[in-house]
């Protein structure tokens, strides 16, 4: 069973952590990075060509870190497979032993490593989710009965401080409908808007992972704001972060301060230390979650 | 009508090079690629213009009604029959279809001179825009009469996708995302919206398409 799923039905506030599968077949770095993120997180994302970009499936990568001891969720987006690749391979991750899955879009293949691939979105996400929430149930997406079903916990994303909210609410909405029992989010930088998302969407009973990303440097706050879809940094923390002697430290102190308001308001906490994964300790034990 | 655009020269000129094309006869469309100043009069005359400059004869040229109708390809190329007889390749400024129209109307080696890109809507003179993919399974009954499945460059049904940002598309950054006027136009409307929409169903494009409304009389003949 899905320990991320038990702890959320316990009410236990939970903290997600994120891993990159290497380009190529050198799994250390990857390694170490869940030995550091691991005994700190319930779960961590495992992604799938994160940014459009090559890297080992999150399939393999995902069985790495179940073999490591530590709690998967295996991201799949709808990019890169048709509806046959998808459901071979969801079946495929449950005989492997994965057990918390992440259903995402995914980034257009114009602003990844291989601009000149095919974006197949065969798929999209709330329909794979009804697929998968099929499979949960026994049967393929045509409704045939399959000799031995999944039983993920269903994951999507969300993106709470993306305006029109109405929009959004009702893709969110349509999600949950869908079979989504938990959402990450995308980064939360404003905790009012992601009050306003957890009223809305709370009632549908599905559980809240808010989106922390360490903002380290003034570089990435300008990385993010010029180049990242669907993300902006206020102004008023990008200031912040500029005029820091130290950003890393401002950065983790933003991030801790993050971490606490976001304990009132949501069911977890997903953090992207974006590489300083040793961070990760220290905003979760300045938060008191430790 | 079909969009096209100017094919990379050095391309054509390699293509000419493989059949030690000397003479070539230039073929245009009076329809869609004279519409979308490709395969025109003027074009053809531009078209002219850079062979010479390669040191290739142009035999003749024509520019038909539409290029990609059988009947009148082969009428067109039996008018002009003895410039093609001349010339060692026939060029090609149309769409894709009128090109394959032009090889099966004649022997000589026919070559595209232009890149077919989407069906387009003359959104105003010269303007161009992609509405319709053409999916053989219509959605806009649903989707408030604007076409997720085209414009939005993910082709999602279910949207808008997590690069949405202040309502514009992450892709096409200067354009509204086409979830969230799929949405607006249903409230002005005050229509529901229809819940989860269901995959696409692809097999109703499979390729290659095929109409024939002449029943058995046409059998065999596509």
């Amino acid at each position: 069973m899905s320990r991320l799923r038990d702890a959320l039905a316990r009410g236990e506030f939970m903290i997600t952590g994120e891993v990159a599968p290497p380009l190529g077949t050198d799994m250390a770095a990857m390694r170490e990075a869940v030995a550091t993120l691991g005994p700190h997180c319930h779960a961590l994302n495992v992604t799938d060509n994160q940014g459009a970009t090559l890297h080992l499936s999150s399939l393999a990568a995902s069985r790495t870190v179940l073999d490591m001891g530590f709690e998967p969720i295996f991201q799949q987006t709808c990019r890169d497979r048709n509806r046959l690749a998808l459901q071979s391979d969801l079946l495929a991750a449950w005989t492997l032993g994965l057990e918390n899955l992440l259903v995402v879009t995914g980034d257009d293949p114009r602003s990844g490593d291989h601009p000149e691939a095919k974006g197949v979105f065969d798929i999209d996400s709330t329909q794979l989710l009804a697929i998968a929430h099929g499979m949960n149930e026994g049967r393929d997406m045509l409704g045939r009965e399959m000799t031995g079903g999944t039983g993920f916990f269903l994951g999507a994303a969300a993106f709470p401080e993306a305006e029109p909210w109405d929009v959004q609410r009702e893709r969110a909405l349509r999600k949950v409908e869908a079979g989504a029992e938990f959402f990450q989010t995308q980064a939360v930088f404003d905790i009012d808007k992601f009050a306003r998302a957890a009223e809305d969407l709370r009632p549908s009973g599905v559980k809240l992972i808010a989106g922390v990303l360490l903002l380290k440097s003034p570089r990435v706050v300008k990385f993010i704001n010029e180049r990242l879809a669907g993300l902006m940094v206020p102004e008023y923390l990008g200031a912040r972060i500029e005029a820091a002697s130290d950003p890393l430290a401002e950065s983790i102190a933003l991030a801790t301060e993050q971490v606490r308001a976001l304990r009132e308001v949501a069911d977890g906490v997903h953090i992207m230390p974006l590489g300083v994964d040793g961070a990760v300790a220290e905003i979760l034990a300045g938060a008191g979650l430790t | 009508m079909i969009i096209t655009k100017p094919r990379d020269w050095d391309r054509i000129l390699a293509n000419m090079a493989e059949v030690d094309a000397r003479r070539v006869f230039i073929m245009g469309c009076g329809q869609c690629a004279t519409v979308a100043r490709t395969g025109g009069e003027d074009e053809i005359a531009e078209a002219r213009r850079r062979l010479a400059a390669a040191d290739i004869e142009v035999t003749g040229w024509a520019v038909g009604e539409v290029a990609c109708h059988s009947g009148g390809t082969r009428l067109e190329t039996r008018r002009h029959s003895g410039s093609i007889e001349e010339a060692d390749a026939v060029l090609v400024l149309s769409c894709g279809a009128g090109v394959q129209t032009v090889a099966d109307a004649t022997s000589k080696p026919v070559f595209p001179g232009l890149e077919s890109v989407f069906l387009g809507n003359v959104v105003r003179h010269g303007v161009f825009e992609e509405r319709c993919q053409m999916c053989g399974e219509c959605v806009l009954d649903l989707t408030a009469g604007i076409c997720p499945v085209t414009t939005c460059p993910k082709g999602l049904l279910n949207g808008p996708c997590g690069g949405m940002w202040d309502g514009n598309c992450e892709v096409v950054t200067d354009r509204e995302c086409t979830h969230v006027l799929i949405r607006r136009r249903l409230a002005e409307q005050a229509r529901e919206g229809t819940g989860v929409l269901a995959p696409k169903d692809h097999s109703k494009q499979l390729k290659p398409g095929s109409v024939n409304l002449r029943g058995e009389r046409g059998k065999g003949r596509r």
